[in-house]
């Protein structure tokens, strides 16, 4: 916990790491001045883009005394403003699962490589991020903790399968292999409340560690004070049990 | 924009964005979230140009019903168009 009397500084700068099949991707990196050793959290934004917004939740996340890593997961589609860049990506059906999983664990071996990282990674993500680092929980041995923040299409339909997202992630279920936090809004569309309840289910069936949380007055986004959807009291619970549970998983 | 949802046409014509006029290619209309509208889910109308660069781009997001709206008067245009034998499609 920050205290006044107490030194504070943290670098945040953009790097380049090896993603999938060894291609540079640009990376948003902040940290915690000092020796550490810090624990870290792999950050996979949501499909609006890598915007401004997850370089914030990246410095909140410096700030809190983590190692904090998002890989522009849209950096071999194309440069320009994030709005125009998420566009060209959302008319071509998104980026492929195999992709993502590639760059989030470059990401992930990048900061366990540092000399002042503790040797443990979490991942956090919201929307197209939430599913994704869910998929990281179950197909990747490197993460140490998954928070998963309304996480839409993790239970797809036959129909919604793509060349690019061609398994539901709730397939996988099985394979988690790390603790889980789940953050959700009751008055979300994508996940509802309903595909909520059959991914706790489907969790608890499987017997793994989980927390589910979810909020009766947030919709989907809610920890996004840009936008409209945001909802205060809910995100500020939010963010409270988020770091309470990376703190208990990574220490 | 998790519902993946977008549909895509070509289309001859001409979009104004930031930097001015430019020839179009395509257009892409997706059901999914809007990046300024203040709902979750809406018709996100993209006029672009992919080989000028992504920034060659004609941005609208409706409502669903403000799109039905649009579907259907671009309709009724293009009935009382075509149906007045005064006026040939040509380029100049």
């Amino acid at each position: 916990m920050y205290t006044t009397e107490q030194f504070e500084g943290i670098i945040a700068e953009t790097i380049t790491i090896n993603g999938t099949n060894g291609d540079a991707i640009h990376t948003y990196f902040a940290r915690p001045m000092g020796a550490g050793p810090f624990p870290a959290v792999v950050l996979a934004h949501h499909l609006p883009g890598w915007d401004e917004l997850y370089r914030e939740f990246t410095r909140k996340l410096a700030h809190h005394g983590y190692l904090a890593i998002s890989p522009d997961l849209y950096c071999r589609e194309a440069h320009g403003t994030p709005e125009d860049v998420a566009a060209a990506v959302r008319a071509e059906g998104g980026v492929s699962d195999d992709q993502v999983m590639g760059d989030l664990e470059a990401a992930a071996k990048y900061v366990l490589s540092l000399p002042n990282s503790n040797g443990k990674v979490g991942t956090f993500g919201t929307c197209s991020g939430g599913r994704h680092v869910f998929l990281a929980g179950c197909r990747l041995d490197c993460f140490d903790a998954i928070v998963e923040c309304w996480g839409g299409n993790v239970i797809m339909s036959d129909e919604q399968l793509t060349d690019k997202q061609p398994v539901s992630p709730n397939s996988y279920t099985q394979d988690l292999n790390a603790p889980l936090l789940g953050l959700f809004g009751d008055l979300d569309q994508s996940p509802t409340p309903e595909q909520v309840n059959q991914h706790e289910e489907e969790l608890k069936a499987a017997g793994k560690d989980i927390e589910f949380h979810r909020y009766p007055e947030a919709g989907h986004g809610f920890f996004y004070f840009d936008r409209p959807i945001y909802h205060q009291s809910s995100a500020v619970d939010g963010w409270d049990k988020m770091l309470t549970f990376l703190s208990k998983t990574l220490s | 924009m998790c519902t993946m949802i977008c549909e895509r046409a070509e289309v001859e014509g001409s979009g104004k964005g930031r930097n001015g006029w430019f020839p179009l290619e395509m257009v892409n209309v997706s059901y999914d979230h809007p990046f300024n509208a203040p709902w979750e889910y809406g018709v996100n109308i993209d006029f672009v140009n992919q080989s000028r660069g992504v920034g060659s781009r004609v941005a609208v997001e409706l409502s669903p019903q403000s799109a039905k709206r649009l579907a259907e008067t671009i309709i009724e245009a293009l009935k009382r168009g075509e149906a007045d034998p005064q006026i040939k499609v040509s380029v100049l």
